[in-house]
């Protein structure tokens, strides 16, 4: 869908973006991740034409990305913001337009999304009149109204409430089913980790990795896993050339360990040893989250930046 | 170019709908017919209560059957003592008492007594005629024929024609003047009203953070040039909507006061009054107006307040751009004004006095003054070479600005919370792409 190749943007006196390239595949739902200020807002500015980079090259299906490609891209920026004294339906109907629906077109489609999202009856009020909660639904359906093949959710759930953050979330679902590809840009990692299928990870203006979640957790593996038993059985302690023991807990009747295993060893070996000893309860292999290889791939370079870069 | 235009659409549309646009529309035409009414009644008012009754006291007996009757004033001669004529005339309307001294010849000194103040106009006339007898007396004692006096007191009429290629054509100084300066007047006031909405609008967009989802489909130049562009075309509907309106509201107005008199009736009344002391008669002035060429003001006027406008509104709109609220543009509105106030001032004393001059030459091509200079010359004739030039320099100026301006917008607009400097702004100019 999208292919960015060794984009590089110079603000007065920064750097916003260093050399940074990537894929995103079509139909994907990709994640721009990394903390305020690491150039996620400027490779959005790009990828919408609204700047120009200075040097590298964004491509849209094999072609360079031009004018015509504003139409089927959809964006919805981190600072929301319509016109507060126009009609709502006649705001959308002129946004959709400027996106090149012609306007038969855009009203129909508004009037399906306003049915979809129960707000009909909000085609004559003006902004000023809505709630904030209201205000980003109405500039969701603003985003995606064109039907574009390119969703670009800048914070996207910033602002709404629990349940309308879950509308929307079901909705960008829904989108991406019917093909439509979604980039997430977002600080906060956690929130889009489950949704991702790829993604991106910047800070200060440079990639730190990217590619698929699985992938990159996989890499990311320490062969780590909470054990759960219980303690009536004889307490387990770490064995040499198997596993070690990092962190014990008991909670009531049962204990919970976080074991390291050995290189060379799988969990098949350490089940093997343990279940003659105890009576096991629950097994489960600690994935590192997104969050923390951001916070593990940051600190091996600059430590002492981690932790100011953590949301 | 299809998207300029729904921009444009929606500038236009979303500011004629507003009732504040409406009400001005419809208000400063009636305001300024109200004003036009206003002061014709009050005209017609003055005549009226001009009228009154003056009974005479003679004492001195010079001006038995001297005075005379006028429009206004009748004269009755009365020869009754003097309280009983005081007690006649208090409380009565209209009623004058002239008490004529004995001495009058020695003292020059009458008694006007009134139960209310004496119309200043009566006033004159009724001094006006006693001088004119007391100067006959004085003629008469000295041994002077009163017509040789007459014969020889010269009265010169000048009959101003201006030498056109049209040929001889009268022309009016004070009204052309007056147009002229009514002219720079207008300008000045719309080019800062129409550039300030342009301000008020990119900054809105600005504050409202929907500029960056709207220049995700449009250009900058796209957004500045529709936005430029509508807000215009909402200043020329309304100036021809007051046109229009003043035409026809001015037109019934005319007939509901006039009755069916002809401004030449009206013209010749007022030639007739004998207090000549009447400023610039309303006749008179109709008659002058009439020597304009108002066609061409018109025009004029369309044309340059548009290319004016052009010019000033891109600028306005890159202070728009990079400012976050209206209290910080004063820093950057001031020197862009300065030449619009420098024409402006100037419009009163120099172009007006010398719509001809060097001055006035080079301040009408000048792109930043010609606006305001230019429409302050067409009331006095242009030659057509000078139009072109100035209008085409005035293109260019436009052309020139707007560049300069949407290099600094495309960046302003995308900034926030940083205070703006000329330095800055010079900065945004040079960024590429």
């Amino acid at each position: 869908m999208l292919e960015i190749r060794n984009i590089v943007k110079q603000y007065a006196n920064h750097l916003a973006l260093d050399n940074i390239s990537t894929h995103i595949a079509k139909g994907s739902i990709f994640g721009l991740l990394g903390p305020n200020g690491a150039g996620k807002t400027s490779l959005i500015r790009i990828i919408n034409q609204i700047t120009a980079p200075d040097s590298g090259e964004v491509y849209m299906d094999g072609e360079r990305l031009g004018p015509k490609h504003i139409g089927r891209i959809g964006y919805l920026p981190e600072e929301r913001g319509l016109y507060k004294k126009m009609e709502i339906g006649e705001q959308m109907c002129y946004l959709a337009q400027l996106k090149g629906l012609r306007r038969q077109e855009a009203v129909e489609r508004i009037k399906h999304w306003f049915e979809k999202m129960e707000m009909q009856s909000w085609w004559n009020k003006k902004i000023e009149d809505l709630s904030k909660g209201m205000q980003q639904k109405v500039q969701f359906v603003a985003t995606v109204v064109h039907q574009p093949d390119l969703i670009i959710l800048d914070e996207p759930f910033s602002g709404f409430d629990p349940v309308n953050a879950n509308i929307i979330k079901e909705e960008i679902l829904a989108l991406n089913r019917n093909g439509a590809t979604i980039i997430f840009s977002t600080h906060r990692m956690e929130s889009v980790e489950e949704l991702c299928d790829s993604i991106i990870l910047i800070n200060k203006s440079k990639k730190i990795l990217d590619g698929k979640v699985k992938a990159i957790k996989d890499t990311y593996r320490t062969n780590t896993y909470r054990v759960e038993y219980f303690s009536r059985d004889k307490p387990v302690t770490g064995v040499d050339d198997l596993f070690s023991v990092s962190s014990r807990e008991t909670v009531e009747d049962r204990t919970v360990l976080t074991i390291n295993i050995a290189g060379g060893r799988t969990i098949n070996d350490v089940l093997t040893y343990l279940i003659p000893l105890v009576q096991l309860h629950e097994l489960k292999e600690i994935v590192p989250s997104i969050h923390d290889i951001f916070v593990d791939k940051v600190t091996q370079k600059k430590p002492s930046t981690a932790i100011e870069t953590n949301q | 170019m299809n998207k300029i235009l729904l921009i444009i659409r929606r500038e236009y549309l979303s500011r004629v709908k507003k009732k504040s646009f409406l009400l001005i529309t419809f208000l400063v035409p009636i305001f300024l017919i109200a004003v036009y009414a206003i002061a014709i009644l009050l005209a017609v008012k003055s005549f009226e209560s001009n009228q009154a009754t003056v009974q005479v006291i003679d004492q001195s007996g010079l001006f038995e059957g001297k005075l005379h009757d006028t429009e206004t004033i009748t004269f009755v001669e009365t020869s009754g003592n003097v309280s009983d004529a005081r007690a006649g005339i208090r409380g009565a309307e209209k009623k004058l008492l002239l008490i004529i001294p004995e001495n009058i010849t020695e003292t020059s000194r009458v008694e006007l007594l009134s139960s209310e103040m004496a119309n200043v106009g009566t006033q004159k006339t009724i001094s006006g005629q006693l001088e004119g007898v007391l100067r006959d007396i004085a003629f008469e004692k000295a041994g002077i024929d009163r017509r040789t006096v007459e014969a020889i007191r010269p009265s010169v009429t000048i009959e101003a024609r201006e030498l056109t290629p049209e040929g001889e054509k009268q022309s009016s100084a004070e009204a052309t003047v007056g147009i002229a300066m009514t002219l720079s007047i207008v300008v000045y006031i719309c080019l800062f009203l129409y550039g300030t909405q342009v301000m008020r609008g990119v900054i809105e967009e600005k504050n409202n953070r929907i500029i960056e989802v709207i220049i995700s489909s449009v250009k900058p130049f796209q957004l500045m040039m529709g936005k430029i562009i509508g807000i215009g075309l909402v200043g020329l509907t309304q100036f021809i909507l007051w046109i229009i309106l003043s035409a026809t509201l001015m037109g019934g107005a005319r007939m509901a006061i006039m009755d069916d008199m002809t401004i030449e009736q009206v013209a010749a009344t007022q030639e007739q009054m004998p207090s000549g002391g009447k400023p610039a008669a309303y006749g008179d002035v109709m008659q002058a107006l009439n020597t304009v060429n108002f066609q061409e003001i018109i025009i004029g006027f369309l044309l340059y307040f548009f290319g004016g406008y052009l010019l000033y509104s891109a600028l306005f709109a890159a202070v728009g751009s990079a400012v976050d609220s209206e209290t910080e543009t004063q820093q950057f509105t001031f020197p862009i004004t300065l030449p619009l106030l420098f024409a402006y001032i100037l419009s009163f004393g120099v172009l007006v006095n010398d719509p001809n001059g060097p001055l006035s030459f080079w301040l009408s091509m000048i792109p930043l003054t010609s606006p305001i200079a230019m429409l302050v010359r067409i009331p006095f004739g242009v030659p057509t070479w000078q139009l072109v030039l100035s209008f085409a320099l005035l293109a260019g100026g436009f052309v020139l600005t707007t560049w300069i301006a949407a290099r600094i917008y495309r960046i302003g607009i995308l900034m926030y919370g940083k205070k703006a400097s000329y330095k800055e702004l010079i900065k945004w100019f040079r960024y590429k792409g």
